[in-house]
């Protein structure tokens, strides 16, 4: 870390303001043109960052066939669609707009570029030139749930979460599935921290749920001052997005991260040789792309700072979630008012699991409305 | 446990203490400078940068301390030596100086630091309960001196005097031969400073990394906190205070499973400070201290 001169800095500075004043200058005439809309800039270390790295991966892969063009810190709302219409009249033939709230910008424009391929990112509208791309992240949540139920000995987990949305509900509920599945008396507390970004207040919380007595620290908000904070206490946690070991390296047992390189380059490549989809159809991904660990989709980092035995049970979970031998919501299962969701042999379609708005048995208290 | 939550609010308020009393030296000497956020941030990103650099998080206040005084002084160029509105100077600010910290701290992403250590002072530190208020860290001790230095400087002393008459009416204090622009130049940079300490606190001692826009609107906080707290510095420690009690709390009352909307604990602390300002400005008394040329342009008048 010493290493990092103040001349370096400056240099590194420098560049990056040359970088952004000369983006998108060479362009030849037959490369295909890609753009991306981003929600913050690459500078969070989460989840835009990990979509800068995504479209850096598709630079590499297609060199000169692809020219790309991005746009950071657009707010969600109607100021997106300014942008998205902005990309489609600049001529690009495909646009990534990757965040929730994008989603009815990106429908309306879509309608007005018919012959634009629109690829929105977590959401569920779609139309004929629309299509929607999304990660298992809940995968991963269920293995961190599997770890922390053999690491925590208060049984007590602090969940940060950002805002109750069906996707967090899900990450909440895998995880609790998880540690269930290994230890009966831990109980997640989750403390909603109402923004996706807010480093103070996410430390706050943590320091809070410390306090209380959790010894394994979960997030479901985007910077890395949660884990420094358990760092700080001697506590273990989880890194979200991207790895944040660097942040943690005695608190991290692991990290998921978010790998969109190879969900671009198949739906660029999928445009190029026309077989590009937006799904018809009741299910709600069908024709759509919603792959996880199995697809490398979503990467856990190497689990670090356990014992062997959780380490070993950790890398069968993410195995057999890996080759489908392992179903995360399966019957029997039940809410956490002690209501049955599952008979035995019954399992949650991808439907169900957006419709989830119960908090299953491990989690403590209810979700507000 | 409960030791560790007031800690953690003491530690939320050093902050919001630090940029609101700077604010209020330059509001008392007739300067609304909106731009404390922008401030802020060009100080954290100072001092990180050069706490990581240099390796010690000392030379990393310094650097904070700068960067603030140097933002501010981009304001003081504008809206003391050409003149310009001061509300539209200082939002510009904000925007200037979250763009600005962005760039150049672009290369200190993804980077921590071990920060500032907290500091026992013996034998009070064993104080029960109380004790806690003698383990804090050396920015945390500072913020405290300030503040008395601050009130004490403008209440007991001449210049301090000055200053609040060149808020109040800076035509008399210009008549009475004294600079009204050198007195707010010095305002602006002291409150640079305080916000620029304000912002090296948190990648030094809160959250020790760097990330674009981290202050995530604590710079508006401590802007409100002025008034908060009617232009008295000891009433600023107050309201921080109070303010990082009602958001720890509501936090708190999460983990131990009170069922509330958040939306609605995440507001509880502006909602304080709004039932505040309505019932200073009810009693009719508090609202009143504003200082009077407060935002008011000064042209000399030879």
């Amino acid at each position: 870390m010493r290493s990092f001169t103040f001349g370096k800095w400056l240099a590194t500075s420098l560049m990056a303001a040359t970088a952004a004043i000369g983006m998108s200058a060479s362009a030849s005439a037959e490369a295909m043109k890609v753009g991306f809309v981003y929600l913050t800039n690459p500078g969070d270390h989460g989840w835009t960052y990990a979509h800068e790295v995504g479209r850096q991966d598709v630079e590499a892969h297609f060199g000169d066939k692809v020219v790309t063009t991005f746009v950071e810190n657009v707010p969600e709302g109607p100021d997106a669609a300014r942008v998205i219409r902005e990309l489609a009249k600049q001529g690009n033939q495909m646009i990534f707009t990757t965040s929730f709230g994008y989603m009815d910008p990106t429908l309306k424009v879509s309608k007005e570029f018919p012959e634009v391929k629109f690829d929105h990112i977590t959401g569920y509208k779609r139309s004929p030139n629309m299509a929607t791309g999304n990660i298992r992240f809940y995968e991963g949540r269920y293995v961190q749930g599997v770890v922390a139920g053999m690491m925590t000995k208060s049984n007590k987990i602090g969940y940060l979460g950002a805002f109750p949305i069906p996707e967090v509900i899900q990450g909440i509920n895998a995880f609790a599935q998880g540690l269930r599945s290994v230890n009966k008396d831990a109980e997640i507390s989750v403390v909603w921290v109402n923004s996706w970004y807010d480093p103070v207040k996410e430390s706050d919380a943590a320091k809070v749920l410390i306090a209380e007595g959790a010894d394994i620290l979960a997030q479901h908000t985007d910077s890395p001052a949660m884990l420094q904070t358990a760092e700080k206490a001697g506590v273990k946690g989880f890194g979200q997005s991207s790895d944040m070991h660097e942040f943690a390296p005695n608190a991290q047992l692991f990290a998921s991260v978010n790998n969109w390189g190879p969900y671009y380059i198949s739906q660029i490549e999928k445009a190029m040789d026309g077989s590009w989809t937006t799904g018809e159809g009741p299910n709600h991904w069908a024709g759509n792309t919603w792959n996880g660990i199995g697809d490398d989709y979503l990467v856990l980092t190497d689990f670090k700072n356990m014992p062997a035995d959780v380490a070993a049970a950790a890398t069968a979970a993410r195995d057999g979630i890996a080759d489908g031998s392992l179903v995360i919501f399966k019957g029997p299962m039940s809410d956490n008012k002690g209501n049955v969701v599952l008979k035995d042999g019954e399992a949650l379609d991808d439907g169900g699991l957006w419709a989830m708005n119960y908090y299953v048995d491990g989690v403590a208290g209810n979700i507000p409305n | 446990m409960y030791e560790e939550l007031l800690l953690t609010i003491l530690l939320t308020s050093v902050p919001l203490i630090l940029a609101a009393t700077g604010e209020l030296v330059a509001e008392r000497s007739g300067v609304l400078n909106l731009g404390v956020e922008g401030m802020m941030l060009m100080g954290a990103v100072a001092a990180f940068g050069a706490a990581i650099t240099s390796g010690s998080p000392i030379v990393g206040i310094i650097a904070g301390a700068l960067g603030g005084m140097m933002t501010a002084a981009v304001f003081g160029f504008f809206a003391l030596g050409l003149a310009t509105n001061q509300v539209a100077t200082g939002l510009a600010l904000t925007i200037f100086g979250t763009g600005l910290s962005g760039l150049v701290g672009a290369p200190l992403v993804g980077k921590a630091i071990d920060g500032l250590s907290a500091i026992s002072i013996p034998l009070l530190s064993d104080i029960p309960f109380i004790g806690l208020l003698f383990q804090l860290d050396l920015l945390a001790y500072l913020s405290i001196l300030l503040v008395g230095l601050v009130a004490y400087f403008l209440k007991h002393t001449r210049w301090g005097l000055v200053l609040r008459a060149t808020g109040a009416n800076h035509y008399s204090a210009h008549a009475l031969g004294y600079s009204v622009l050198r007195v707010r130049w010095g305002a602006v940079l002291f409150g640079g400073m305080m916000a620029g300490l304000a912002g090296a606190y948190l990648p030094l001692v809160l959250t020790p990394h760097w990330a674009e826009g981290m202050t995530a609107g604590r710079g508006w906080i401590a802007l409100a906190l002025v008034v908060f707290a009617s232009w008295q510095p000891w009433r600023v420690v107050v309201g921080a205070v109070l303010f990082g009690g009602i958001t720890i709390m509501q936090l708190a009352g999460q983990a131990r499973g009170w069922t509330i909307q958040p939306q609605f604990l995440s507001m509880l602390p502006y909602l304080a400070t709004i039932i505040v300002l309505v019932s200073i400005s009810r009693k009719g008394g508090a609202l009143h201290k504003a200082p009077a040329h407060l935002g008011r342009i000064f042209y000399p008048t030879r």
